[in-house]
């Protein structure tokens, strides 16, 4: 216990670590993903080839391999980006292609006379999907997206082996330094990763319940 | 009565001088192997009121639809206030604010209030101030018996209000000319006729309204042409008055005998 509490700094510098690297990348996939969606629905073939063409290259390509790919990658190209940036790009750019299906998904259960009231009204595709389908396509995939964004937490755990010190990187360094407390670190780092998801899951349920929506 | 003279079309002689409002020359559509519409003419002038009328799929709907092209047409050219359809895109979108359309279904805007239902189109494609656009809308509210109901959500209202709904929200556009898809097909029968008083005082004052509907009383009362589609094809189109009570075509005189027995 003392050790854990001796450590408490870095306890707090790597869960806020892994609360930054939720937060940025969770912000990037949610506005990624949705523009995918939107693209994936449009009437602009290219559009939807292009998004088609990311979702399946990024759902099918192990998380690891993205952070190998941003992080050692593209420094060949002479793009080079620090170990965090690099991490909150890998797990953004990753988890978008699932937020995207996850849209997508909820935008095909919105009746299609809703948009088609929309269009007749003059609204352009934009305004249409802006305004009608994607307020109502959002309400019906809450409890998916909460899936999507709560793995995306504890995916971030791979950034532990791109140098970047959050949460998991505490478990070979504090083990390393005194096997003895293993069990204790564990537990640490699990109530550290809890800490975020947790409070997530239920504001996913109270989000849930406030945008529920007659129909 | 010969086949040959059955598929020959009346015609009504324009009532207003001038070019028609909405003028449909040679549509052609197909529903993959079905060939849907057939070489569609019709001119709807100013002011007047046309009810299309028909068997089920005999392309009546398709055919209300192509007028704003919700559905795109395969060949043939339709314009409205001389303008012909543009492709898509932001031209047509502008095309469609002076097209209302009325649906089955209603299609009402779930997650919008009554009164968001019916500014939404005002302000974001007429970039009219919100303010404005709720005086109005509260006006196009009251005219049509559902002001009180403003503030709920669809879903709240009976199918007749609903449908008086969406009709001011057509309205609140100003458009040029109303399409009625089957607007009282989805209600119940005590219903249908909140709906259509609406619609018979809109005739009044003078909309161009285009009206697919299994309502003949409507048609007696309030059309100046009706429009008898089988096929694919407009068989016969003729005033009410001569259409009900001497249809020339054989598929006319069937579905008549079919609908007014009862």
């Amino acid at each position: 216990m003392d050790f854990v509490r001796e450590n408490a700094d870095l306890f707090l510098d790597a869960f806020l670590t892994t609360l930054g690297l939720s937060l940025l990348a969770g912000l990037l996939a949610l506005v990624l993903g949705t523009l995918l969606a939107a693209m994936r629905v449009s009437p602009i073939p290219p559009l939807r080839g292009l998004a088609t063409f990311y979702v399946e290259t990024f759902r099918n390509t192990p998380l690891t391999v993205v952070f190998f790919f941003i992080i050692f990658g593209l420094p060949q190209i002479d793009f080079v980006i620090g170990f965090f940036p690099g991490a909150v790009l890998s797990v953004g750019l990753y988890t978008a292609a699932f937020v995207c299906e996850a849209v997508r998904s909820g935008v095909n259960a919105v009746s299609g006379g809703q948009a088609e009231a929309a269009r007749a009204l003059g609204l352009t595709f934009g305004q249409s999907l802006r305004e009608v389908v994607l307020p109502q396509a959002f309400r019906t995939v809450v409890p998916p997206l909460g899936n999507v964004l709560i793995a995306m937490v504890k995916n971030t755990s791979i950034a532990a082996g791109f140098s970047v010190s959050d949460l998991s990187s505490l478990l070979p360094r504090l083990v390393n330094a005194d096997a003895g407390d293993l069990t204790l670190v564990l537990v640490g780092v699990v109530v550290g990763y809890m800490v975020i998801t947790l409070p997530s899951a239920l504001a996913v349920n109270r989000i849930e319940r406030r945008v529920a929506i007659l129909r | 009565m010969t086949s040959s003279a059955a598929s020959r079309v009346p015609r009504v002689t324009s009532r207003t001088a001038g070019e028609p409002l909405v003028r449909l020359s040679g549509v052609d559509k197909w529903f993959g192997e079905l060939h849907v519409l057939q070489d569609i003419d019709l001119s709807i002038d100013r002011g007047e009121v046309v009810v299309v009328i028909g068997p089920s799929g005999s392309g009546k709907s398709t055919l209300c639809r192509t007028i704003n092209r919700l559905e795109p047409i395969d060949s043939g050219e339709i314009t409205i206030d001389g303008q012909r359809l543009p492709e898509e895109g932001k031209e047509l979108a502008r095309l469609r604010a002076d097209v209302g359309m009325v649906f089955q279904s209603f299609n009402l805007f779930a997650h919008k209030t009554i009164l968001e239902n019916v500014t939404l189109g005002p302000i974001k494609v007429r970039k009219q101030s919100k303010a404005e656009a709720e005086r109005r809308a509260r006006e196009l509210l009251d005219r049509v018996g559902v002001g009180v109901q403003a503030n709920k959500y669809p879903a709240q209202l009976s199918g007749g209000q609903q449908q008086r709904v969406a009709i001011a929200r057509a309205l609140a556009m100003d458009p040029k000319v109303m399409l009625f898809d089957e607007p009282t097909s989805a209600l119940d029968p005590e219903m249908i006729n909140e709906v259509l008083d609406v619609m018979i005082s809109l005739a009044r004052d003078g909309m161009t309204m285009v009206v697919v509907t299994h309502e003949m009383g409507f048609a007696r009362r309030a059309a100046n042409r009706v429009v008898f589609m089988d096929g694919g094809r407009i068989v016969e189109s003729a005033v009410p008055e001569t259409f009900f009570t001497n249809p020339q075509s054989d598929r006319a005189k069937d579905f008549l005998a079919k609908i007014l027995t009862h």
